[in-house]
């Protein structure tokens, strides 16, 4: 940074910009709040300050509540004597109910809190699926976290440890979802409170459910292990409704949005019902959200675990892929065939990832075969990463004459008889 | 900022970490336990004496993992977990352990 003079702002010309589109914008918010605390003002003021200079004034830092390793994240600000009230700057992290099913007297309570101990800034809620609550200096961190606990409240993970679980609304509010998103969120984050509340993994580990391929917890992008409902079998068709459907918007419609834009065509019209040929159903969702009355998720229904997914660290962005094909999630005994997976998987990448190493970077750097077998999982063709295009088995049968020189067979990926191996079911 | 202990200076960060890891000593370890509120067992020598060891060889605090295992082989694995390390250190081992040790000031959350 140049070792130029820097006064504190009190116009913010770029910010304002930000104000001038049609959406609603955080600065209008922070000004009108600025009002109320000085400190939100001269949060502006170091945000514009950073957008002149191409710089961010943050540094971080450490700050734990007692017993916890993680849960605030702490920052000093470097123009700390330009805009003295925001010198010390930290977030806590809380733990939100699954789904973000709220009462409003708890939001109250939350709202209050946060008003009397800090600059009051709430972000419901961040994209690590906590509620976010900003602007507590060294003191009032503590302040703050004693009452949230006191209420029931409970910090999130940070570091290099579980975060903080994120779902849908599952069964809760949606006809669609195919396992109880809500109740193995609560189930996960129950029995892994140690891990989340105390770093002890090589780097974050990020769950999110979504109780269907709709996705809406965003678990694909987001998580490096996303559980994603879905079912075996045939989906149920109300063909009465398919008639109703076809006679209100029309048989071109249903043709344009439905037939074609099925990514597998394993739907056809005969008259004024429809067949869904279910082998080559990949269960995306689609006709289903467009036809929600006549068609729905087939009754044996369960969820495919995934993993891998993560930003940009060490390798690109990378997406889940299908870790097993098939689990039912409704009982006890289900949820803890899981967890044993998650121990499992904890315990081989524990042992060998590196630091600051996610488990899908880990897999890349290992390869998929390692994993499986260090995790003690079966490969199955089913473990993909795309459907139809990408299957990491390769099937030997189907391949071509070997040329001469090459071995006869290639080195099979696994052949013991893992413990897990009915999980893959 | 800075302290002084017997007539000599240490230089500290704003978090009160030694910024010269070569001035540490017993002496040194006792001050910032103290100014930590944690009063120094057989069992956190110990937590402090394997930091300084592992950093002495790798030049980086371990990953916490590693600090569980090695402590669950020496003193039996009831304790070699985050839960007992938390139970010595409450503020966590990386903050206080680490500080104690006069190992460099953990980077913040990701």
């Amino acid at each position: 940074m140049s070792e130029k003079e820097i006064k504190a702002k009190t116009e913010t010309p770029m910010l304002d910009e930000l104000k001038t589109g049609p959406w609603p914008s955080f600065v209008a918010d922070l000004e009108r709040y600025s009002e109320k605390k000085p400190a939100v003002g001269q949060l502006l003021g170091q945000l514009e300050q950073s957008y002149e200079d191409r710089w961010n004034y943050w540094q971080g830092t450490v700050l734990n509540v007692d017993g916890y390793g993680g849960g605030v994240i702490a920052r000093y600000s470097e123009l700390g004597e330009q805009y003295p009230d925001i010198a010390q700057f930290h977030t806590i992290r809380v733990i939100p109910p699954p789904g973000w099913v709220y009462s409003t007297e708890k939001l109250r309570e939350l709202c209050d809190i946060w008003e009397k101990h800090s600059a009051g800034i709430m972000q419901l809620h961040g994209m690590t699926g906590d509620i976010l609550l900003l602007g507590t200096d060294n003191k009032t961190t503590f302040e703050a976290a004693e009452e949230l606990m006191e209420k029931g409240w409970d910090l999130g993970g940070s570091g290099p440890a579980l975060r903080t679980l994120a779902c849908c609304v599952g069964e809760a509010r949606c006809e669609a979802a195919c396992f109880d998103t809500m109740a193995l969120t609560k189930h996960l984050t129950d029995n892994y409170i140690s891990e989340l509340h105390r770093p002890e993994l090589p780097y974050k580990y990020k769950f999110k459910l979504s109780g269907c391929a709709n996705d809406c917890a965003a678990s694909m992008q987001r998580s490096d292990m996303p559980v994603i409902g879905t079912w075996r079998g045939a989906m149920q068709i109300n063909q009465d409704e398919v008639g109703k459907f076809i006679d209100d918007k029309g048989i071109e419609f249903v043709i344009d949005n439905v037939l074609t834009r099925c990514p597998t065509n394993c739907i056809s019209l005969k008259g004024k019902t429809i067949d869904v040929d279910n082998d080559n159903c990949v269960r995306c969702m689609h006709c289903i959200n467009v036809m929600h009355r006549a068609l729905k998720p087939g009754k044996d229904r369960g969820a495919t675990i995934l993993i891998g997914g993560k930003r940009t660290l060490k390798i690109g962005d990378t997406m889940s892929s299908v870790l097993v094909p098939f689990m039912p999630l409704k009982t006890e005994e289900d949820f803890t065939k899981l967890t044993d997976l998650i121990d499992s998987i904890w315990e081989f990448w524990g042992d060998n990832g590196l630091e600051h190493e996610r488990i899908g970077e880990f897999i890349a750097r290992v390869g998929l075969g390692t994993f499986l077998e260090g995790i003690g999982l079966e490969p199955d063709p089913q473990m993909i990463n795309q459907p139809r295009t990408s299957p990491y088995i390769k099937f030997e049968e189907l391949t071509g004459s070997k040329i001469d020189g090459e071995p006869e067979h290639n080195p099979a990926v696994s052949n013991e008889e893992g413990e897990m191996a009915e999980k893959a079911i | 900022m800075a302290f002084e202990l017997a007539g000599v200076t240490y230089e500290t960060d704003e978090d009160g970490y030694l910024m010269d890891l070569d001035q540490w000593n017993n002496d040194v370890a006792k001050y910032l336990a103290e100014e930590e509120e944690v009063e120094m067992s057989e069992a956190h020598w110990e937590v402090v004496n394997f930091l300084r060891e592992y950093y002495d060889e790798y030049k980086i605090a371990p990953m916490i993992r590693i600090l569980t295992k090695a402590i669950g082989k020496k003193l039996g694995k009831d304790k070699g977990n985050t839960k007992y390390l938390y139970e010595l250190y409450p503020g966590g081992p990386a903050k206080q352990a680490c500080k104690i040790a006069g190992l460099p000031k953990p980077t913040g959350c990701v």
